[in-house]
């Protein structure tokens, strides 16, 4: 089970809260865990081929996924997933 | 009995380390890599304002033992310690030695022995009385000094929007002695701005805002010199605007120009405090470019305008500009004095309902349509382009 940190843009999809817990071995299922309990935010985080879509940046911990192994990386238990929108506003 | 002033002066100097003028030049010259010694001058304000020897750094006698761990923080580190004659600074040295420096040497004949050598000297730019008092606060600073000040002083950073982000930057860098801010904005003062954009006021509203900027950073700082651009930056005058800043704080309030501003800066390889800001979420980071990741390693592409919803759409807390605003200003000082470690590679997201900060790793992308690759590789027409940015920019109207 690993944590979610919705982004405020997210946060109507999933019933306005700020973290979702979601099973999973590796990023792409615990997203797409997510997606299940919250389908609203499938079409926000990914493309019609199921990959992440590119204006969304996910961290496993601190570290941006596209880095390690994009969904394939294991996500283990108490690990917190970060999803990160650009944000524009000043 | 007790010994004379001159007898105590001489006792003194049989017990301290001295080092020759000619000695200290080789050093010098010799580079300055770790094995160089740390050079402190001595003697009072007045004197060094005349001339001090390059790169020594100026602890006046009588602030020694409150003042050298800011400066010399290792007591391992060599130093060597001068004044005008040699007497003073042997006196410091035996203060050093007592204060648990292992290596310490007094230069005879101080200052005016070097100067009578004809060694390299240098005229520090001297600041006026009002401003040594202005500015006492960051002098006794041991990160920023008479030395950062002055770089403080000297530098040039421009501040695109005086909104919410660049309103409490603005106000702060001003009164923090920014010699030259300059501010990029198109926009009048508006009765709805006045809840976050704390440098205009109620009875500017309908002026220009680099006009009601200019306005409150003159009150706290006549000093500034305040360059106004009443324009919206696009591509056609970017690199006009931005060039020969040493440093641009981004707080606009749109992705066009957030890239725009990064392919122009990459090209240039001016550092950005870049924030962002929407409901209670705040963003920063600092892009340095080649140094560390730019805002598209970060962000390749914008998020569709649905996701990207703006503060005049959704609302933003008043404070939170202040807040993220001032860390920008902070990073600002810190990258123009050159102290601590610069948000570089990282973001920082502040969370205001929950009073949380996260910090992320950010890494240069390899394959980064700009950074990737060199500066005059980056042609006009590619500047502030992504992929569908018609589009974009007609859906976010």
């Amino acid at each position: 089970m690993a944590t979610v940190r919705i982004p405020p843009v997210l946060r109507p999809s999933v019933g306005g809260v700020k973290e979702v817990d979601a099973d999973g071995e590796n990023v792409g299922d615990v997203l797409r865990s997510l997606a299940d309990q919250h389908p609203a935010t499938q079409p926000q985080m990914f493309a019609e081929g199921g990959e992440l879509n590119r204006y969304v940046n996910v961290y496993l911990n601190d570290e941006d996924v596209r880095v390690l192994d994009g969904l394939e990386t294991p996500v283990g238990t108490g690990d917190v997933l970060v999803i990160l929108p650009a944000m524009a506003g000043g | 009995m007790s010994p004379s002033g001159a007898e105590f002066i001489r006792q003194i100097r049989n017990q301290v380390a001295e080092v020759d003028p000619g000695d200290v030049n080789q050093r010098l010259q010799n580079g300055s890599g770790d094995g160089s010694p740390a050079i402190v001058d001595v003697r009072e304000s007045e004197e060094v304002a005349r001339g001090l020897i390059p790169g020594a750094k100026h602890v006046p006698r009588g602030y020694l033992e409150s003042r050298i761990e800011g400066t010399v923080p290792d007591r391992s580190q060599h130093v060597v310690l001068y004044c005008a004659s040699g007497t003073r600074s042997a006196l410091a040295a035996k203060t050093l030695e007592e204060l648990g420096y292992e290596n310490v040497e007094s230069m005879t004949g101080g200052y005016t022995l070097w100067k009578d050598r004809g060694y390299k000297v240098e005229v520090p730019k001297v600041m006026t009385p009002e401003q040594r008092e202005r500015y006492s606060r960051h002098m006794l600073v041991p990160e920023i000094g008479a030395e950062g000040q002055q770089k403080m002083l000297d530098a040039k950073v421009l501040l695109l929007g005086a909104g919410g982000l660049g309103s409490p930057t603005a106000l702060y860098l001003a009164a923090a002695g920014i010699g030259t801010i300059g501010i990029v904005d198109d926009d009048v003062v508006d009765l709805s701005n006045l809840q976050r954009q704390v440098i205009h006021t109620t009875d500017r509203i309908g002026e220009p805002k680099v006009d009601s900027a200019e306005e409150a950073m003159k009150a706290i700082n006549p000093d500034v010199n305040v360059v106004k651009y009443q324009t919206r930056m696009d591509a056609s005058n970017i690199m006009e605007i931005i060039e020969g800043y040493d440093v641009i704080v981004d707080g606009v309030d749109n992705f066009p120009t957030r890239y725009l501003l990064n392919d122009a800066t990459v090209r240039l390889r001016i550092p950005v405090v870049s924030a962002s800001i929407l409901g209670f979420d705040g963003q920063l980071s600092v892009f340095a470019p080649y140094d560390g990741p730019c805002y598209r390693c970060l962000y390749p592409v914008p998020p569709p305008a649905e996701l990207a919803p703006s503060c005049g759409a959704n609302g933003v807390l008043g404070v939170l500009p202040g807040t993220m605003g001032l860390l920008q200003a902070t990073e600002v000082i810190k990258l123009v004095v050159g102290a601590g470690e610069p948000l570089i590679g990282r973001l920082l997201l502040y969370e205001a309902l929950g009073a949380t900060f996260t910090e992320l790793k950010v890494r240069r992308d390899p394959e980064c349509a700009v950074c990737s690759r060199s500066p005059d590789e980056i042609a006009d027409d590619e500047m502030g382009v992504f992929p569908d940015y018609e589009a974009f920019c007609a859906a976010a109207g």
